[in-house]
């Protein structure tokens, strides 16, 4: 499994992300190749993560484990097979978090272990696809946090990727070529405090938005810092 | 043993049936960049503690770039189409990607990369009649139409105008370079359909090439500093003498060019590499970037390395169509 899992990777996510994105990575260096390691970025369309599996050195790749939500990606026993086997998915039972959380269950237990295993996990810490309108960063959850906290020797590594938006918004079927930029920075250190951490990583991903290439529809151009 | 004996045999047969001069041309090539990356292997010896790597990682590419090229070219016209196709395909996803900016235009962009597939169909069909009015007449009046249909009228006709330049540079201009191939073996050719291809692409970039050199060596006056600050009236006037008498004296090996129409090509397409290079200089000044990508290490993108070419490869084309060939 884990052989195919690599293989499929390596010859058909990595060149379907090069023609439909040109897969440009602006500090390749900067990415953690063994875990355990997190990794925060935007989230705009399914072709960020596509994208992360892509730009990912293949002696790293089969480490590399996206955190995603349990009730889109597993309610379906197909897609939940191709998530879980192929993607590679460490589950989030986000829709029942508030609930589940009173009761005491551990919602992030899935990423916690996948760290405590030695990979690198990817989250998205907005929580979910931006609505399409446009490339702003939403709100960050901080889920993110409790894990670093969890994991404080555990590099996090802030990520922007810019253009995913518009190959594949969220709503449209149709994925139209365009190129996309993924530019990874340096590591945000755990402050100690979840509230400063994540003001720090905050920071850290505009700040690898405001050196992004223009690869934006002119109206999402004022959103830019 | 025997195995190995026999695809050595099926390699010299295969090479053997090329035409002799485009062998020597292709292997010129190579000794070139031998030469390069010694100098730059050398460099860093002689010159401690200043990096080279971008040195290294631009001559390296130029090795990928001269492979595939070369491996195209000896594999005969349906190889060169297809290695065009997706250079085409390349420098027009970077070209829309940066300048077309309206969230509306997104089943244009779409349409755009169909108009590719079918202006390289016609290349492949050999239809040269179909393929010369398909993107200047066709596409230029169908793609507006269908953005009139989306019905977002706000900044309309640059949009529209963005599309048309795009097409035309991207995929008519570089398509010529594939549709060369097409050229039978009935008529004259000193090395074969692969020698013309072999040869625009030599001079393209040898010029590009040319003009740096000069201008790194003796450049003192800059020629267009608002459009690109780093080109020097030393480096284009030099690059422009080099590759004139590259031109001249090599061309008669490699095309069924002479006299007046040999001199024509020798004189313009150093400037036509010239006038691409600071076109595509103005856009992407325009745009706010640098480079269009960094589909290539050291050199950026694919349009930042075929930009001279988009503008070299109908000229040389037209050129050798009055002056040369039978088929166009």
């Amino acid at each position: 499994m884990r052989l195919l899992r690599f293989l499929l990777l390596l010859l058909v996510a990595r060149p379907l992300a090069v023609l439909m994105t040109g897969a440009d990575v602006i500090g390749r260096e900067r990415l953690p190749l063994k875990g355990p390691a997190i990794i925060a970025a935007n989230h705009a369309s399914h072709v960020d993560t596509l994208l992360m599996l892509a730009v990912f050195p293949s002696r790293a790749v089969s480490k590399l484990r996206p955190a995603a939500a349990a009730d889109y990606f597993l309610k379906d026993p197909v897609i939940g097979w191709f998530s879980r086997h192929v993607i590679g998915i460490v589950p989030v039972a986000r829709s029942k978090a508030g609930r589940r959380a009173a009761e005491g269950e551990d919602v992030l237990a899935p990423a916690r272990a996948a760290l405590a295993a030695g990979e690198i996990v990817l989250v998205f810490p907005e929580g979910t696809r931006g609505d399409g309108a446009g490339d702003a960063m939403g709100q960050l959850k901080g889920g993110v946090a409790r894990l670093a906290e969890a994991f404080p020797d555990a590099p996090v590594i802030p990520v922007w990727i810019q253009g995913a938006g518009r190959v594949l918004p969220k709503g449209a079927s149709v994925p139209v070529p365009l190129n996309c930029a993924v530019l990874v920075g340096e590591p945000v250190a755990w402050t100690g405090k979840r509230t400063s951490f994540m003001d720090a990583l905050r920071e850290a991903m505009l700040a690898l938005k405001a050196q992004a290439p223009p690869l934006r529809w002119s109206e999402d151009e004022a959103e830019a810092p | 043993m025997d195995v190995f004996g026999d695809w050595v045999g099926r390699a010299q047969a295969f090479l053997a049936a090329k035409p002799p001069a485009l062998l020597a041309g292709l292997a010129g090539v190579v000794i070139l960049l031998g030469v390069a990356s010694a100098i730059a292997a050398v460099l860093p010896l002689l010159k401690p503690g200043k990096s080279f790597e971008e040195l290294r990682l631009r001559i390296a590419s130029w090795w990928g770039m001269v492979a595939l090229l070369a491996g195209a070219l000896l594999l005969g016209w349906q190889a060169t189409t297809a290695v065009f196709a997706f250079i085409s395909f390349l420098a027009l996803r970077e070209f829309l990607s940066l300048a077309v900016r309206r969230r509306e235009d997104r089943p244009a962009i779409l349409a755009a990369y169909g108009c590719l597939i079918a202006a390289y169909g016609f290349i492949v069909a050999d239809r040269y009649m179909f393929y010369i009015v398909f993107i200047p007449v066709w596409v230029f009046l169908g793609l507006p139409a269908l953005m009139a249909l989306i019905g977002q009228t706000r900044g309309y006709l640059a949009s529209a105008a963005t599309f048309h330049w795009g097409l035309v540079t991207c995929v008519y201009n570089l398509g010529v370079v594939a549709f060369l191939m097409r050229v039978p073996d009935s008529e004259p050719l000193p090395a074969g359909a692969a020698g013309l291809v072999f040869f625009l692409l030599l001079a393209t970039e040898f010029n590009d090439v040319a003009q740096y050199c000069w201008g790194k060596l003796v450049g003192r006056h800059k020629i267009l500093p608002k459009v690109s600050p780093n080109k020097t009236w030393e480096g284009f006037i030099g690059g422009w003498i080099t590759t004139a008498a590259l031109i001249w004296f090599l061309g008669p090996v490699f095309t069924p060019l002479k006299g007046t129409g040999l001199a024509l090509v020798a004189f313009v397409l150093p400037v036509a590499g010239f006038a691409g290079d600071v076109t595509m200089s103005a856009i992407k000044r325009d745009i706010g970037v640098k480079d269009t990508s960094h589909a290539i290490p050291g050199h950026g993108g694919v349009l930042d390395r075929a930009d001279s070419l988009t503008f070299t490869a109908p000229l040389y084309f037209h050129l050798l169509a009055l002056f040369g060939l039978q088929k166009f």
